[in-house]
């Protein structure tokens, strides 16, 4: 060892060593650790795919399909219900019920676009009455969500009559896999508010629409899907068949009181309106959606889905087989 | 209670209600949303703005009038609203403050006078003069002319101004006011007789660097929105911002800049407060030293947040009252009062003539050099989409001040700040882009017009936006219109399905129209092999199982007039009808061909208003095959495309 100045000293030299180990040793066991020799898959960035939905339908003997005459929605909604066994039949107490209306378009309500905030708030009250633990109410729609729910009148409905409003958020959905469909694969769907309910229902009104010939209970189940779901009407018939498959409700109630005769969906006039007066409540969304065609002059054949929907086992497009119980209410 | 601690409450609130005010700038009359809350007030109390606005216009308009009382309180006490009101000064404070240094010498150092404080005076040139162009001129193309007498005054005050910016350029005061008589008659005559809306324009730039605009445009298009994004604050879908990025690193940086210089950006950058600086001239109280001389410690100069240097001769225009060297003066000799400084003072900081009357001259060149190009006339870009209610290109940037407020209050999002493609002057003005938000130019909603501060988008009401009631005669307020782009349309270019467009197009009756075609598939014909009730096997078809399901395919003799029959289902080789064939032809090794029920859409662009649902909703994600242009934009007669 030499006392020369510009030398190492032993100790610094020894402890700059260390750390230039160290630091190698980091290094090296680092970039073993994460070495990956597989190169990325044609998959990545695919979301996990869950399972559907559960099954909320009733399969009890009692009727399945109720229509009842009458202007006045309040009242033509408690009567159909009360044809069918009552509400009791659908909502237990502690249940945990879903309202699922048509929330398409930012439009006010006189203008029929959208579900009349008149039957969510008297089905909002009849749930809780029948001893509901909550009662939420959710949909996705076309429009911008917060102006939608507010213009409709729908979130002022579901305030004042005791439910819960859910707007759809990005993290609400999941990538659903529908088994036998070829569309709703690997697909976003409103998946939170739908998990940890027992009853779900769907609430919409009867719409012209040009590419499936009318929008019903079936097609309401549109604003479960997220993404791009305007895709799926270049291949409309199937689509509304699999989400028949996809969402097995307890009840649909299919307002034909006003129905929308032209320029549906979206409306805009109420020159496009025609009173039906007519109230549906089914337990079978397939044949509720037949007998509401008939509303909009338009036929089973007008409407492939139906029989296409009937063939899966959505229910029967044949609604006068089930019986249907009548009323008039004026 | 000391005057600093006064002073912090004042910041505090006001700092508060900016917030506040930010916050609830949604739409509706809910608890957080915007009611009847004024809330352009901080843009309104701004000097500059109004100013600005006021010169590039003509008038003083509506709301833009509170900017007198800061101009009142200014003239009376100085810059009072920078160092206790503004809210962006109390932002810069606040980090400044975390950013201290500990030592006095340091600090003194830091909030020393510099020469960059000149800078916001030239800016402050740059903007007027950029603004005023037309005025001075009194040009034929302004849509507000002021009386005679007004545009006499107007001259005589320019000529003055520029003889005193040349008398430093120029030796001899005498030449000098020649020189300034030439140039100032000049120019009016210039702008007497080229032609008005292209070479003597104003511009109001006002809104780039003012620091209400600039800290509202930051607010409102990039810490809120991705405030919406993180936790949904107050819009339940993400929020986009357009070029947020920039606009974030910029509102970043001006913060950040504290830590380098406190209160860097009022110092060197912001022109509002150079503005106020020179209206508090002769401010009838001031922050004084009572004697001629003390201890020089310097430790008023310590914490001075104006950096006005109150241990010498005061710098008047760069005190904001911030009151920090009363307390911190041991000796007891700061204070605030009518008469000035036993110490002197300085009316403003190192600035020049020479570059005062550069800035001037540049703010005049500036905006015609900015509308060469013609975008805001013949080359207008077809993808500037105006919100509703907006005014005529040139007279909307004689207004617009890119505060964003319109963007922050649009519920759908659709409305975002342009970019450089549109043309600079058009900056972070409000353009639509209907790939992003959640829906288009909502039908039912006023909201743009009801939030613009200077009225660049005028208030409608409903019936005017509809065109219905008063407004009925006058039709529609439009934007643009759609356009279907043929080539990419999958009806029109690729035999598929859709109608997407005319589904959601909300107008009564829609917009688009549908013509509705049979087309025969590229593939087949194929011989009929053999029929089962409403089975039809086809030899030599390799079919995609399930391809032709859903009704909209049609079975057909090939080449025959008759549409054909519907096809439910089909595997590789078969198809299923929706009804046994009744036509006697269907027998085997007859000739069929399969055909598809097609709607093509076609526009009205009389019914069309441009509110792009149609294009937000189309399923070809990239470049969409139903798009907005400007063409037929109600608010300037030139883009229409007539009536057919």
């Amino acid at each position: 060892m030499t006392d020369r100045p510009d030398d190492l000293p032993r100790r610094e030299f020894l402890k700059r060593a260390v750390r230039a180990g160290a630091t190698l040793a980091v290094t090296g066991a680092a970039a073993a650790a994460l070495f990956d020799n597989t190169p990325p898959s044609a998959g990545v960035g695919v979301s996990p795919v869950g399972p559907p939905f559960r099954d909320w339908s009733l399969r009890d003997d009692g009727p399945r399909l109720a229509i009842v005459t009458g202007r006045d929605r309040s009242r033509t909604l408690s009567r159909a219900i009360d044809a069918l066994g009552g509400i009791g039949r659908f909502v237990r107490p502690g249940d945990r019920v879903l309202l699922k209306p048509n929330v398409g378009f930012a439009t006010p309500p006189d203008l029929c676009a959208t579900t009349h905030p008149d039957v969510i708030s008297v089905l909002v009250r009849m749930c809780l009455s029948a001893g509901a633990a909550s009662v939420v109410v959710t949909d996705n729609p076309v429009n911008d969500p917060d102006t939608s729910f507010r213009v409709s009148g729908i979130a002022q409905a579901v305030e004042s009559s005791g439910g819960r409003l859910i707007l759809p958020r990005e993290p609400m959905f999941r990538h659903v896999s529908l088994a036998g469909s070829s569309l709703i694969r690997d697909w976003p769907v409103l998946w939170t508010p739908f998990q940890d309910v027992d009853r779900v229902i769907g609430i919409c009104p009867v719409k012209d629409h040009v590419r499936s010939g009318a929008t019903m209970s079936l097609k309401n189940w549109y604003g479960l899907l997220g993404g791009r779901r305007n895709l799926f009407h270049q291949r409309i018939s199937e689509i509304v068949r699999d989400l028949g498959m996809l969402v097995r409700p307890t009840m649909v109630v299919l307002d034909g009181t006003v129905v929308m005769r032209r320029n549906g969906p979206t409306g805009g006039s109420l020159d496009d309106l025609e009173a039906a007066n007519q109230m549906i409540a089914a337990l079978d969304p397939v044949a509720a959606d037949a007998y509401g065609a008939t509303l909009l002059g338009r036929t089973a054949g007008d409407l492939p889905w139906l029989a296409m929907a009937s063939a899966v086992g959505c229910g029967t497009a044949d609604w006068e087989s089930l019986n249907p119980l009548r009323a008039v209410v004026d | 209670m000391r005057i600093v601690t006064v002073r912090r409450i004042s910041q505090v609130f006001f700092l508060g209600l900016f917030l506040w005010l930010a916050a609830v700038t949604t739409f509706g009359e809910g608890r957080f949303q915007a009611r009847g809350w004024p809330l352009n007030l901080f843009l309104q109390l701004d000097p500059l703005p109004a100013l600005a606005t006021t010169l590039a216009t003509g008038t003083l308009y509506a709301g833009m009038a509170w900017a007198v009382a800061t101009v009142a309180l200014t003239i009376v006490v100085g810059r009072a609203f920078c160092g206790w009101i503004c809210p962006f000064g109390t932002m810069h404070q606040i980090i400044g403050w975390l950013g201290k240094p500990f030592r006095l010498s340091q600090r003194t150092r830091m909030n020393g006078p510099s020469r960059w404080q000149g800078v916001k005076f030239y800016l402050l040139a740059l903007i007027l003069a950029a603004a005023s162009a037309e005025l001075v001129t009194g040009s034929a193309s302004r849509s507000v002319t002021w009386p005679v007498p007004a545009q006499v005054g107007i001259a005589v005050a320019v000529a003055i101004l520029v003889w005193w910016a040349l008398t430093r350029v120029v030796r001899s005061a005498a030449r000098a006011a020649a020189w300034s008589a030439i140039l100032v008659a000049a120019f009016m005559a210039a702008g007497r007789i080229l032609p008005g809306d292209e070479v003597v324009v104003s511009v109001d730039l006002v809104g780039w660097i003012s620091p209400m605009t600039f800290l509202t445009r930051g607010m409102g298009t990039v810490v809120l929105p991705l405030l919406d994004r993180s936790v949904g604050l107050f819009f339940s879908a993400p929020r986009h911002s357009q070029g947020g990025a920039l606009l974030g690193i910029l509102l970043a940086a001006s913060l950040l800049a504290n830590f380098v210089v406190p209160r860097f950006y009022c110092r060197y950058v912001c022109p509002s407060g150079a503005l106020m600086g020179l209206l508090g001239r002769n401010a009838l109280w001031r922050v004084a030293r009572t004697v001629p001389a003390c201890s020089m410690c310097r430790a008023c100069d310590a914490d001075c947040e104006g950096a006005c240097e109150p241990s010498g001769a005061i710098k008047t225009s760069e005190c904001v009252l911030c009151m920090n060297c009363l307390p911190a003066c041991e000796e007891g000799v700061m204070t605030f009062r009518t008469q000035p400084s036993m110490a002197g003072e300085r009316p403003v900081p190192d600035v020049s003539r020479r570059g005062v009357l550069m800035s001037l001259a540049s703010g005049l060149a500036l905006a015609p050099a900015l509308r060469m190009a013609g975008q805001a006339g013949a080359m207008a870009s077809p993808a500037l989409v105006r919100p509703p209610g907006s005014l005529p290109e040139p007279e909307f940037l004689d207004r617009c001040l890119r505060c964003g407020q319109c963007m922050r209050i649009c519920p759908t999002g659709v409305l975002q700040p342009a970019g450089f493609g549109n043309g600079v002057e058009a900056l972070w003005t409000p353009v639509l882009n209907n790939s992003i938000g959640t829906s288009g130019c909502q039908p039912n909603c006023v909201a743009c017009g009801f939030a613009c501060p200077t009225g660049a988008i005028r208030p409608f009401s409903l019936d005017e936006k509809l065109g219905r009631g008063d407004f009925a005669k006058a039709g529609l307020l439009k934007v643009g219109c759609a356009f279907i782009d043929r080539g990419r349309c999958l009806p029109w270019a690729m035999g598929r399905p859709c109608i997407v467009c005319q589904e959601n197009c909300p107008t009564s009756p829609k917009a688009i129209v549908l013509e509705s075609i049979v087309e025969t598939l590229r593939e087949g014909p194929y011989e009929l092999d053999e029929i089962k009730g409403t089975r039809v096997k086809l030899r030599g078809a390799l079919l995609r199982p399930g391809r032709l399901a859903g009704g909209d395919h049609l079975l057909a003799m090939a080449g025959a007039t008759a549409h054909g029959l519907p096809i439910l289902d089909n595997d590789a080789t078969s198809v299923v009808l929706a009804r046994p064939a009744d036509d006697a032809s269907f027998t085997p090794g007859a000739r069929l061909e399969v055909r598809v029920r097609l709607h093509r859409p076609y526009i009205d662009p009389d019914r069309c208003n441009g509110c792009g649902i149609c294009q937000h909703e189309c399923p070809v994600v990239g470049l969409r095959a139903v798009r907005i242009t400007s063409e037929n934009e109600s608010r300037d007669p030139r883009r229409s495309m007539g009536r057919g």
